[in-house]
């Protein structure tokens, strides 16, 4: 079991539902975001292209941010999600320096939060909130382990690429280009 | 030309549009750890070689400065947590593979190493125990029987016991003291160092210069301190030989930038024409490291030189080069 995602850089639009809905979901608090949209404009004019990405934590397969909690807080449970334990935290901002997606953020009441991958949805069988009310379908959110998840299929039939490879993470959410 | 434009919608506090994690906190208690490292590390030397007698200061007030510096270093530590009421999580656990975590110990645990030495030292140090500053004068009457010509009496027999075990094992405790203190020093490096994410912090040489520059930082704190010509005049051959060890390390650090990948070609260049060029290069090189070596080559000369210039400008250069780094590598990253 490994949960991963595909998100589809050619459908996404921008609009910025995940992060609403996660926002929703999650209870996150005015002015945070565990997502968010990032838009790439890149070429001369008149030959641009744009890619729009929806982005959030990558869930790495080699994660620095629980190699760096210095009291075990951050760390990885079944199917490969990062989660932090808000009683462990003690705020030092070692697996925020620690993370090349800057996806981690001091929540106000002074723990460390981040993108779950909704697990408390995920283990009741539904897709994470920014997943389920994509209206372009441009995320899939699946088993990596399993070839016939349709996560795998479409990384095995689309050319896809992670963010910052150079940066050794191996992470667990792919672009479809 | 092909360009690229990036726009994030993200902009949560502390994290964009750049890092702000680590404000002032983790500089001070860098540099005040360093500092600390290298008076540990001569007290515990020169009594391991045993030169003692010739370097007083070193041996009796270093660590009394030293623990001051680690208790106001861990004062900043402490304001640094965002969630400070559990701290004692990090004494729950040894994570072997986190930095902080051995670091939070090795610091507990040269608190009280030093605490010992100071204990041992004490009667040496401060022949009549007429403290002027009152509540640390009240502390000592919870420990001392107070009399007329105020000498060291201890109240409680255990407190003799104690001083006379500490004083006569010093040699093996000032092993352990060096052994600390070398950690205490590598480690204020190697917490900016085990950051992949950061591409300025991320490189090995950090560990080894941070330690040069601490232990620079401690010489020039104890030539300050010292009334002792010929200590004074060592440490200003110390200092010299550090710092021209610093300067290659920190030639060395640009060296393997320029030579690496891209985002640390790109951190190089923040500092070799770009943002922090000016600051770096005027406080921690020329300031820091160039006019203070000039100036002990003159002492070592016999010039002249008021101790106090060359002194201050190092614990300037060792203050600035830690804001500068810390602030610099939370500046660089990877994506945008």
């Amino acid at each position: 079991m490994r949960y991963g995602m595909a998100i589809d850089t050619k459908k996404c639009v921008g609009c910025s539902d995940c992060v609403v809905a996660c926002q929703t979901e999650n209870n996150i608090p005015h002015g945070y975001a565990r997502d968010w949209i990032s838009e790439t404009v890149s070429g001369t004019y008149p030959e641009l292209a744009l890619e729009i990405r929806s982005e959030r934590c990558n869930h790495c397969d080699n994660t620095p941010c629980v190699r760096t909690c210095p009291t075990g807080a951050s760390h990885v449970i079944e199917g490969g999600i990062v989660k932090v334990t808000h009683e462990e935290c003690i705020g030092c901002g070692a697996c925020v320096e620690s993370c090349p997606y800057d996806a981690r953020y001091f929540h106000p009441d002074g723990y460390v939060d981040k993108c779950t991958f909704c697990d408390h949805r995920v283990k009741n069988g539904q897709d994470p909130a920014c997943v389920s009310v994509c209206p372009t379908y441009c995320m899939y959110f699946g088993d990596l382990d399993d070839p016939n998840s349709e996560v795998s299929k479409k990384i095995a039939t689309r050319k896809t690429k992670v963010l910052a490879p150079e940066a050794g993470t191996k992470p667990q959410i792919f672009y479809l280009i | 030309m092909n360009e690229e434009l990036i726009i994030s919608g993200r902009m949560n506090p502390y994290i964009d549009p750049h890092l702000e994690v680590w404000e002032w906190q983790i500089p001070l208690y860098l540099f005040l750890g360093g500092l600390a490292a290298g008076l540990l590390f001569f007290a515990a030397y020169f009594v391991m070689t045993g030169k003692e007698k010739k370097y007083p200061t070193t041996v009796k007030y270093g660590p009394i400065v030293a623990f001051i510096a680690i208790s106001i270093g861990l004062v900043a530590l402490l304001l640094d947590l965002k969630h400070p009421l559990y701290f004692w999580q990090l004494y729950t656990t040894i994570r072997i593979d986190s930095p902080m975590s051995w670091g939070a110990w090795v610091l507990l645990i040269i608190t009280f190493v030093s605490l010992i030495w100071i204990f041992s030292y004490l009667k040496e140090a401060f022949p009549k125990y007429n403290c002027k500053i009152g509540f640390i004068h009240n502390l000592l009457g919870i420990f001392i029987v107070k009399n007329d010509d105020e000498t060291w009496e201890w109240k409680y027999s255990w407190l003799d016991t104690f001083e006379k075990y500490a004083q006569s094992n010093r040699y093996a405790w000032a092993w352990v003291m060096a052994v600390l203190s070398v950690i205490l020093g590598v480690y204020t490096g190697i917490l900016l160092s085990a950051f992949n994410a950061r591409p300025l912090w991320n490189t090995a040489i950090l560990g080894p210069l941070f330690l040069t520059s601490g232990f620079s930082t401690g010489a020039a704190m104890l030539m300050i301190m010292t009334k002792n010509h010929e200590e004074r005049l060592s440490y200003s051959r110390i200092d010299l030989f550090l710092i021209v060890i610093e300067l290659f390390f920190i030639t060395h650090l640009f060296m393997g930038f320029l030579a690496s990948s891209q985002v640390k070609v790109e951190a190089a260049h923040y500092f070799l024409g770009g943002e922090f060029t000016v600051t770096f290069w005027v406080n921690v090189i020329i300031l820091g490291l160039v006019l203070p070596a000039v100036l002990e080559a003159l002492e070592l000369l016999k010039y002249k030189i008021p101790v106090i210039i060359p002194g201050l400008l190092i614990l300037w250069g060792g203050i600035m080069f830690r804001f500068i780094m810390v602030e610099a590598g939370q500046i660089i990253r990877y994506l945008y």
